[in-house]
């Protein structure tokens, strides 16, 4: 922990170093506590804490290699041969009770997996069988925790693929994968993530490879089926685009670190973190009420050529594991860096209702900080 | 001739698979210096479309007019010495690179291919990815040593190694993190300032393609729709 009085201002209030015994907070179907994955010596997911609550929507946000798809796949237990996870991973399995998913063994991960917890991977296509028609997988997922017979078991595949929105289900489960479009085939593995009515669904970058209409529908099912069933969602998403209007809370991870957590609306109208707020001016400024006011066809956007602002971006590349810089994994990205930074890890702090922040200079973080990011054309 | 002269002239274009007609009856006009961005949803034609614009697949009806010449109707060996002066940028940085070459050699086939490597040719691979924004040390990397963001500057350098003057971007950002993605369109910003390139902008992404182009033309179920 770093000395307080280093701080510009003391921080309202210093958290206590996340333990593995920490409680769950109250009601949580999903209790995270100081979880790390290390491949060897080398570790990857640097301590992560968090809740989440039944119906609650929580985004994981980071680029690529910052641990987020680490993090999922640890939740479940579906980590590759050669890592080592440790930390604290609880699913509630009834009011007040806990199973501990770190370190429990294999027939007792896989009676939670798609029965109390789901993984929506990344690529639909690797999560499909391409030599089965999509109903016999989801009707194999269904008998694979529940005796009932294959009649019925097709059935309640049907109905999960129309519950998605897969159009004249009945025909298309007779489908196979590859007669599927993209957008479909990322429809029916929610589907089948969802079929056994898990408690949470940890959901992989669901919409990376989807246009912006597909994308929005699949989010959209994705929330309809947590709504259906009561279930949480953990979205791990590099888009902080997907995370306004589709969740309740977001952590911002960086290097295997959180920078930031809280309530979505909170940190993203008001990010503390110099690489939050970074990230969120790069994005190019959103749609307008129709978005469609854009350039339209045979108007020439005013101003001719070179007229174009050019966007805030992040300077540098994010750190490899094996490669960390002392203090602040960001510092030699960050705008607002100092010595302090380089020296020593900072926080994480509470700066609000339940949002914490580890930056030492969260409280010099101007908002927005489209000026701090803008590149210096070479 | 003298009269206004669009850089790629695109009308009527139509591209079949069989009784599926994927692009149909699509005109479109870019300048030199300007870019045109194709705008719409996963299927919606625009890679098809693409690809007869290139004449990687010859489309099935209508004329594609590049620096005033009808391409449709060349020959592949006509077609040769006219490709790289539209060159192709596309979505997955890495898929477009071969992964058993270094960067540097990527950079240097279109030259070497062209008949232009000399001895000046080492040098002239530094100032290409000096351009894009990568140090030149990266020439001595493989693809899969590289960002996402990294590869995909590399994959502007190569293209830009062919001397073009119209870009053809599929997707070129789609699969890039935010914050890389607008370090690379910066790039593109540039490079369109200072060289006068023109692009054709492939793009899904509603705010992108109101930051980023000139003009915009939507595209759904094959057609051209009011944007």
């Amino acid at each position: 922990m770093p000395d307080a009085p280093l701080a510009p201002r003391t921080p309202p209030s210093a958290s206590p170093p996340p333990s593995p015994r920490a409680p769950a907070a109250p009601g949580a179907l999903l209790s995270v506590r100081d979880l790390r994955v290390a491949f060897g010596a080398l570790e990857v997911v640097r301590g992560l804490s968090f809740d989440v609550r039944p119906r609650e929507v929580l985004a994981l946000v980071g680029e690529s290699g910052a641990g987020k798809s680490l993090t999922a796949r640890a939740l479940l237990g579906m980590l590759p041969r050669g890592t080592t996870t440790s930390g604290s991973v609880r699913l509630r399995d009834a009011p007040g009770s806990y199973a501990e998913l770190v370190g429990a063994t294999r027939p007792a991960l896989a009676a939670l997996r798609g029965r109390r917890i789901a993984l929506v991977p990344q690529d639909a296509l690797s999560a499909l069988s391409p030599v089965h028609p999509v109903g016999d997988q989801l009707a194999a997922a269904v008998r694979s925790v529940d005796g009932v017979s294959r009649s019925q078991a097709r059935a309640r595949a049907v109905a999960a693929l129309d519950r998605v929105g897969i159009p004249d289900a009945a025909r298309r489960a007779r489908a196979y994968p590859h007669e599927y479009s993209g957008g479909m085939r990322q429809r029916a593995v929610i589907a089948m993530a969802t079929i056994n009515e898990p408690d949470v669904v940890v959901a992989d970058e669901p919409t990376t490879a989807l246009d912006a209409d597909l994308r929005d529908q699949v989010l959209r099912v994705l929330g309809e089926q947590r709504e259906a069933v009561g279930a949480a969602l953990v979205l791990v998403t590099h888009d902080l685009g997907v995370v306004r209007g589709h969740t309740d809370r977001v952590l911002v991870m960086y290097a295997g670190r959180q920078v930031e957590q809280g309530p979505t609306r909170r940190v993203l109208d008001r990010p503390r973190a110099p690489y939050t707020a970074g990230l969120l001016a790069s994005l190019p400024p959103a749609d307008s009420e129709d978005g469609e006011d854009g350039p339209a066809g045979g108007a020439p956007r005013p101003g001719g050529s070179g007229r174009r602002r050019r966007l805030p971006a992040l300077p540098g590349t994010p750190p490899v594991p094996d490669a960390l810089p002392p203090g602040c994994a960001f510092a030699p990205r960050c705008p607002l860096a100092e010595d302090r930074c380089r020296r020593e890890e900072p926080g994480p702090w509470t700066v609000g209702d339940g949002h914490e922040v580890s930056c030492h200079r969260w409280d010099d973080v101007p908002y927005p900080a489209t000026e701090l990011f803008l590149e210096r054309p070479a | 001739m003298n009269q206004h002269t669009a850089l790629l002239d695109v009308r009527d274009l139509v591209v079949r698979y069989g009784a599926v007609t994927a692009v149909d009856h699509v005109s479109f006009t870019v300048d030199a210096g300007e870019t045109l961005a194709l705008n719409g949803p996963s299927g919606c034609g625009k890679s098809s479309t693409v690809a007869a614009v290139l004449q990687l697949r010859r489309p099935e009806n209508g004329s594609v007019r590049f620096e005033g010449r009808e391409l449709t109707t060349l020959s592949e060996r006509e077609l040769r010495p006219l490709r790289p002066r539209m060159q192709p940028v596309f979505q997955d940085p890495y898929g477009s690179l071969s992964p058993r070459h270094r960067i540097r050699d990527a950079v240097a086939e279109p030259l070497r291919v062209q008949g232009r490597w000399d001895a000046a040719g080492p040098a002239r691979v530094a100032a290409l990815l000096d351009r894009v924004g990568l140090d030149p040390a990266y020439g001595d990397r493989f693809p899969h040593e590289l960002s996402g963001g990294q590869c995909q500057r590399a994959g502007i350098a190569r293209a830009l190694a062919s001397e073009p003057r119209l870009l053809v971007l599929d997707e070129p950002v789609s699969a890039l993190d935010p914050s890389v993605r607008a370090g690379v369109l910066n790039l593109l910003a540039d490079l369109q300032d200072d060289l006068g390139l023109a692009y054709l902008f492939i793009c899904h992404d509603r705010a992108v393609v109101r930051h980023f182009a000139d003009r915009a033309v939507e595209m759904r179920g094959g057609r051209l729709v009011p944007a």
